[in-house]
Protein backbone atom coordinates (compact mmCIF):
# COMPACT_ATOMS: atom_id res chain seq x y z
CA UNK A 1 0.00 0.00 0.00
CA UNK A 2 1.12 3.53 -0.87
CA UNK A 3 2.17 5.47 2.13
CA UNK A 4 0.08 8.53 2.99
CA UNK A 5 1.72 11.90 2.96
CA UNK A 6 1.07 14.10 5.95
CA UNK A 7 -1.28 16.31 3.92
CA UNK A 8 -3.38 13.38 2.71
CA UNK A 9 -3.68 12.08 6.23
CA UNK A 10 -5.02 15.43 7.43
CA UNK A 11 -7.57 15.59 4.60
CA UNK A 12 -8.75 12.06 5.29
CA UNK A 13 -9.19 12.77 8.98
CA UNK A 14 -11.19 15.91 8.31
CA UNK A 15 -13.54 14.22 5.84
CA UNK A 16 -14.18 11.51 8.41
CA UNK A 17 -15.34 14.15 10.87
CA UNK A 18 -17.62 15.72 8.25
CA UNK A 19 -19.25 12.37 7.48
CA UNK A 20 -19.80 11.68 11.17
CA UNK A 21 -21.38 15.10 11.70
CA UNK A 22 -23.67 14.71 8.70
CA UNK A 23 -24.89 11.37 10.01
CA UNK A 24 -25.61 12.82 13.43
CA UNK A 25 -27.50 15.79 12.02
CA UNK A 26 -29.66 13.56 9.85
CA UNK A 27 -30.77 11.59 12.87
CA UNK A 28 -31.68 14.66 14.91
CA UNK A 29 -33.65 16.11 12.00
CA UNK A 30 -35.65 12.91 11.62
CA UNK A 31 -36.71 13.04 15.27
CA UNK A 32 -37.66 16.70 15.07
CA UNK A 33 -39.78 15.86 12.03
CA UNK A 34 -41.65 13.18 13.98
CA UNK A 35 -42.32 15.72 16.73
CA UNK A 36 -43.53 18.28 14.16
CA UNK A 37 -45.95 15.70 12.77
CA UNK A 38 -47.36 15.05 16.24
CA UNK A 39 -47.82 18.78 16.77
CA UNK A 40 -49.56 19.19 13.40
CA UNK A 41 -51.95 16.35 14.29
CA UNK A 42 -52.72 18.00 17.62
CA UNK A 43 -53.24 21.53 16.29
CA UNK A 44 -54.90 20.50 13.04
CA UNK A 45 -52.20 22.38 11.15
CA UNK A 46 -52.82 25.71 12.89
CA UNK A 47 -49.97 27.71 14.35
CA UNK A 48 -49.75 27.83 18.12
CA UNK A 49 -48.90 31.13 19.79
CA UNK A 50 -45.84 31.18 22.02
CA UNK A 51 -46.45 31.81 25.71
CA UNK A 52 -48.87 31.20 28.61
CA UNK A 53 -47.08 27.95 29.45
CA UNK A 54 -44.49 27.49 32.17
CA UNK A 55 -42.28 24.39 31.91
CA UNK A 56 -40.29 23.39 34.96
CA UNK A 57 -37.39 21.06 34.27
CA UNK A 58 -33.90 20.67 35.64
CA UNK A 59 -31.38 22.46 33.43
CA UNK A 60 -29.16 19.41 33.56
CA UNK A 61 -30.69 15.99 34.17
CA UNK A 62 -28.01 13.64 35.45
CA UNK A 63 -30.17 10.57 35.08
CA UNK A 64 -32.40 10.42 32.00
CA UNK A 65 -34.39 7.55 33.52
CA UNK A 66 -36.44 9.85 35.68
CA UNK A 67 -36.56 13.57 35.05
CA UNK A 68 -39.12 15.67 36.96
CA UNK A 69 -41.29 17.76 34.64
CA UNK A 70 -43.94 20.22 35.70
CA UNK A 71 -46.25 22.15 33.38
CA UNK A 72 -48.50 25.07 34.22
CA UNK A 73 -50.74 26.82 31.71
CA UNK A 74 -52.01 30.26 32.63
CA UNK A 75 -55.79 30.05 32.06
CA UNK A 76 -59.00 31.00 33.90
CA UNK A 77 -60.32 27.39 33.91
CA UNK A 78 -63.99 28.43 33.78
CA UNK A 79 -66.65 26.40 31.99
CA UNK A 80 -66.48 28.79 29.01
CA UNK A 81 -62.73 29.23 28.82
CA UNK A 82 -60.38 26.53 30.04
CA UNK A 83 -57.40 24.53 28.88
CA UNK A 84 -58.85 21.31 27.52
CA UNK A 85 -55.79 19.41 26.35
CA UNK A 86 -52.03 19.58 26.62
CA UNK A 87 -49.58 17.68 24.43
CA UNK A 88 -46.09 16.96 25.76
CA UNK A 89 -43.31 15.95 23.40
CA UNK A 90 -39.60 15.19 23.72
CA UNK A 91 -38.05 15.76 20.29
CA UNK A 92 -34.89 13.72 20.89
CA UNK A 93 -36.43 10.48 22.15
CA UNK A 94 -36.82 7.42 19.89
CA UNK A 95 -40.53 8.33 19.86
CA UNK A 96 -41.40 11.94 20.58
CA UNK A 97 -44.67 11.35 22.48
CA UNK A 98 -44.56 11.80 26.26
CA UNK A 99 -48.14 12.42 27.35
CA UNK A 100 -51.48 14.01 26.52
CA UNK A 101 -53.18 15.64 29.48
CA UNK A 102 -56.88 16.47 29.49
CA UNK A 103 -58.23 19.09 31.86
CA UNK A 104 -61.76 20.19 32.78
CA UNK A 105 -63.08 23.18 34.74
CA UNK A 106 -63.03 20.80 37.75
CA UNK A 107 -59.23 20.70 37.46
CA UNK A 108 -59.18 24.20 38.92
CA UNK A 109 -55.71 24.82 37.55
CA UNK A 110 -54.17 23.64 34.30
CA UNK A 111 -51.10 22.21 35.95
CA UNK A 112 -49.59 18.77 36.18
CA UNK A 113 -46.31 17.11 37.04
CA UNK A 114 -44.86 13.78 35.95
CA UNK A 115 -41.47 12.11 35.75
CA UNK A 116 -40.18 11.38 32.29
CA UNK A 117 -37.48 9.41 30.47
CA UNK A 118 -35.07 11.23 28.19
CA UNK A 119 -32.68 9.47 25.83
CA UNK A 120 -30.42 12.45 25.25
CA UNK A 121 -30.11 16.23 25.48
CA UNK A 122 -33.20 17.62 23.76
CA UNK A 123 -36.17 19.99 23.76
CA UNK A 124 -39.37 19.41 25.69
CA UNK A 125 -42.21 20.85 23.64
CA UNK A 126 -45.61 21.60 25.18
CA UNK A 127 -48.69 22.55 23.17
CA UNK A 128 -51.92 23.57 24.91
CA UNK A 129 -55.41 23.78 23.45
CA UNK A 130 -58.21 25.76 25.10
CA UNK A 131 -61.95 25.14 25.00
CA UNK A 132 -62.22 28.23 22.77
CA UNK A 133 -59.77 26.72 20.28
CA UNK A 134 -56.77 28.91 21.12
CA UNK A 135 -53.37 27.24 20.88
CA UNK A 136 -50.25 27.97 22.88
CA UNK A 137 -46.80 26.46 22.82
CA UNK A 138 -43.55 26.62 24.71
CA UNK A 139 -40.35 24.62 24.70
CA UNK A 140 -37.38 24.11 26.95
CA UNK A 141 -33.99 22.54 26.45
CA UNK A 142 -32.84 19.92 28.90
CA UNK A 143 -29.30 18.56 29.03
CA UNK A 144 -29.09 14.86 29.80
CA UNK A 145 -25.91 13.32 31.19
CA UNK A 146 -26.95 9.64 31.13
CA UNK A 147 -29.72 8.63 28.74
CA UNK A 148 -32.77 6.82 30.03
CA UNK A 149 -33.74 4.53 27.17
CA UNK A 150 -30.82 2.13 27.30
CA UNK A 151 -31.23 -1.55 26.89
CA UNK B 1 -50.55 -8.04 39.18
CA UNK B 2 -50.22 -4.39 39.85
CA UNK B 3 -49.32 -3.26 43.34
CA UNK B 4 -51.38 -0.86 45.38
CA UNK B 5 -51.26 2.76 44.18
CA UNK B 6 -50.33 5.55 46.57
CA UNK B 7 -52.44 8.71 46.95
CA UNK B 8 -51.76 11.99 48.67
CA UNK B 9 -54.57 14.53 48.93
CA UNK B 10 -56.41 16.32 51.71
CA UNK B 11 -59.52 14.78 53.29
CA UNK B 12 -60.99 18.18 54.14
CA UNK B 13 -61.21 21.44 52.20
CA UNK B 14 -63.13 24.66 51.96
CA UNK B 15 -65.69 25.17 49.21
CA UNK B 16 -64.02 26.43 46.06
CA UNK B 17 -60.51 25.40 47.11
CA UNK B 18 -58.10 24.12 44.49
CA UNK B 19 -56.38 21.13 46.05
CA UNK B 20 -53.26 19.31 44.92
CA UNK B 21 -53.43 15.58 44.27
CA UNK B 22 -50.37 13.35 44.07
CA UNK B 23 -50.54 9.78 42.84
CA UNK B 24 -48.00 7.04 42.28
CA UNK B 25 -48.46 3.49 41.09
CA UNK B 26 -45.68 0.90 41.16
CA UNK B 27 -45.21 -0.25 37.56
CA UNK B 28 -42.26 -1.24 35.37
CA UNK B 29 -43.37 0.94 32.40
CA UNK B 30 -41.52 -1.33 29.95
CA UNK B 31 -40.90 0.95 26.98
CA UNK B 32 -40.88 -1.59 24.15
CA UNK B 33 -37.53 -0.14 23.06
CA UNK B 34 -35.29 -2.30 25.20
CA UNK B 35 -33.78 -5.60 24.09
CA UNK B 36 -33.07 -8.68 26.17
CA UNK B 37 -29.79 -10.66 26.19
CA UNK B 38 -30.72 -12.51 22.97
CA UNK B 39 -31.35 -9.21 21.22
CA UNK B 40 -35.12 -9.66 21.15
CA UNK B 41 -37.24 -6.60 21.83
CA UNK B 42 -38.97 -6.78 25.22
CA UNK B 43 -42.65 -6.12 24.49
CA UNK B 44 -44.12 -2.83 25.63
CA UNK B 45 -46.08 -2.89 28.89
CA UNK B 46 -47.03 0.46 30.34
CA UNK B 47 -49.84 2.24 32.11
CA UNK B 48 -51.36 3.98 29.10
CA UNK B 49 -54.21 5.91 30.71
CA UNK B 50 -54.79 7.56 34.06
CA UNK B 51 -58.23 8.98 34.90
CA UNK B 52 -59.42 11.00 37.88
CA UNK B 53 -63.14 11.59 38.47
CA UNK B 54 -64.93 13.45 41.21
CA UNK B 55 -68.52 12.35 41.96
CA UNK B 56 -68.60 10.77 38.52
CA UNK B 57 -67.44 13.88 36.66
CA UNK B 58 -64.07 13.94 34.86
CA UNK B 59 -61.35 16.02 36.54
CA UNK B 60 -58.14 15.03 34.82
CA UNK B 61 -57.04 12.42 32.29
CA UNK B 62 -53.52 11.57 31.20
CA UNK B 63 -52.65 9.46 28.17
CA UNK B 64 -49.16 8.21 28.83
CA UNK B 65 -46.41 7.12 26.44
CA UNK B 66 -43.34 4.95 27.12
CA UNK B 67 -41.41 8.17 27.83
CA UNK B 68 -43.04 8.26 31.28
CA UNK B 69 -40.62 6.97 33.92
CA UNK B 70 -41.18 3.71 35.82
CA UNK B 71 -43.55 3.89 38.80
CA UNK B 72 -45.52 6.74 37.18
CA UNK B 73 -45.97 9.69 39.47
CA UNK B 74 -48.73 12.08 38.47
CA UNK B 75 -49.51 15.31 40.23
CA UNK B 76 -52.42 17.60 39.31
CA UNK B 77 -55.08 19.86 40.81
CA UNK B 78 -58.81 19.70 41.46
CA UNK B 79 -61.36 22.33 42.40
CA UNK B 80 -63.78 21.14 45.07
CA UNK B 81 -67.21 22.73 45.50
CA UNK B 82 -68.91 19.87 47.37
CA UNK B 83 -68.12 16.84 49.49
CA UNK B 84 -67.63 13.65 47.58
CA UNK B 85 -65.35 10.92 46.34
CA UNK B 86 -62.39 11.03 44.03
CA UNK B 87 -62.01 7.94 41.88
CA UNK B 88 -58.69 7.13 40.27
CA UNK B 89 -57.95 4.50 37.68
CA UNK B 90 -54.81 3.30 35.94
CA UNK B 91 -55.12 1.26 32.75
CA UNK B 92 -52.38 -1.19 31.81
CA UNK B 93 -51.51 -2.18 28.21
CA UNK B 94 -52.70 -5.72 29.08
CA UNK B 95 -56.17 -4.37 29.89
CA UNK B 96 -55.90 -4.55 33.68
CA UNK B 97 -57.42 -1.56 35.43
CA UNK B 98 -56.29 -0.64 38.95
CA UNK B 99 -58.58 1.68 40.90
CA UNK B 100 -58.43 3.69 44.09
CA UNK B 101 -60.77 6.07 45.91
CA UNK B 102 -60.48 8.93 48.35
CA UNK B 103 -63.23 10.84 50.15
CA UNK B 104 -63.18 14.55 50.84
CA UNK B 105 -65.38 16.64 53.14
CA UNK B 106 -65.98 20.16 51.92
CA UNK B 107 -67.18 22.74 54.42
Amino acid sequence: MRQLTRRQAVVLGASGVVVALAGWNGEVLADTKAAAEEIAKFTGGKTAEKGKIAIELPEIAENGNTVPLSITVDAPMTAEDHVSEVLVLADGNPRPGVARLQFTPLSGKAEAAVRIRLATTQNIIVVAKTSKGALFTEQKLVKVTIGGCGG
Amino acid sequence: MAEKPRLKLPSEAKKGDVIQIKTLIPHIMESGQRKDKEGKVIPRKIINTFVCEFNGKPVFTANLEPAIAANPYIQFSAKVDESGTFKFSWKDDDGTVTTAESKITVA
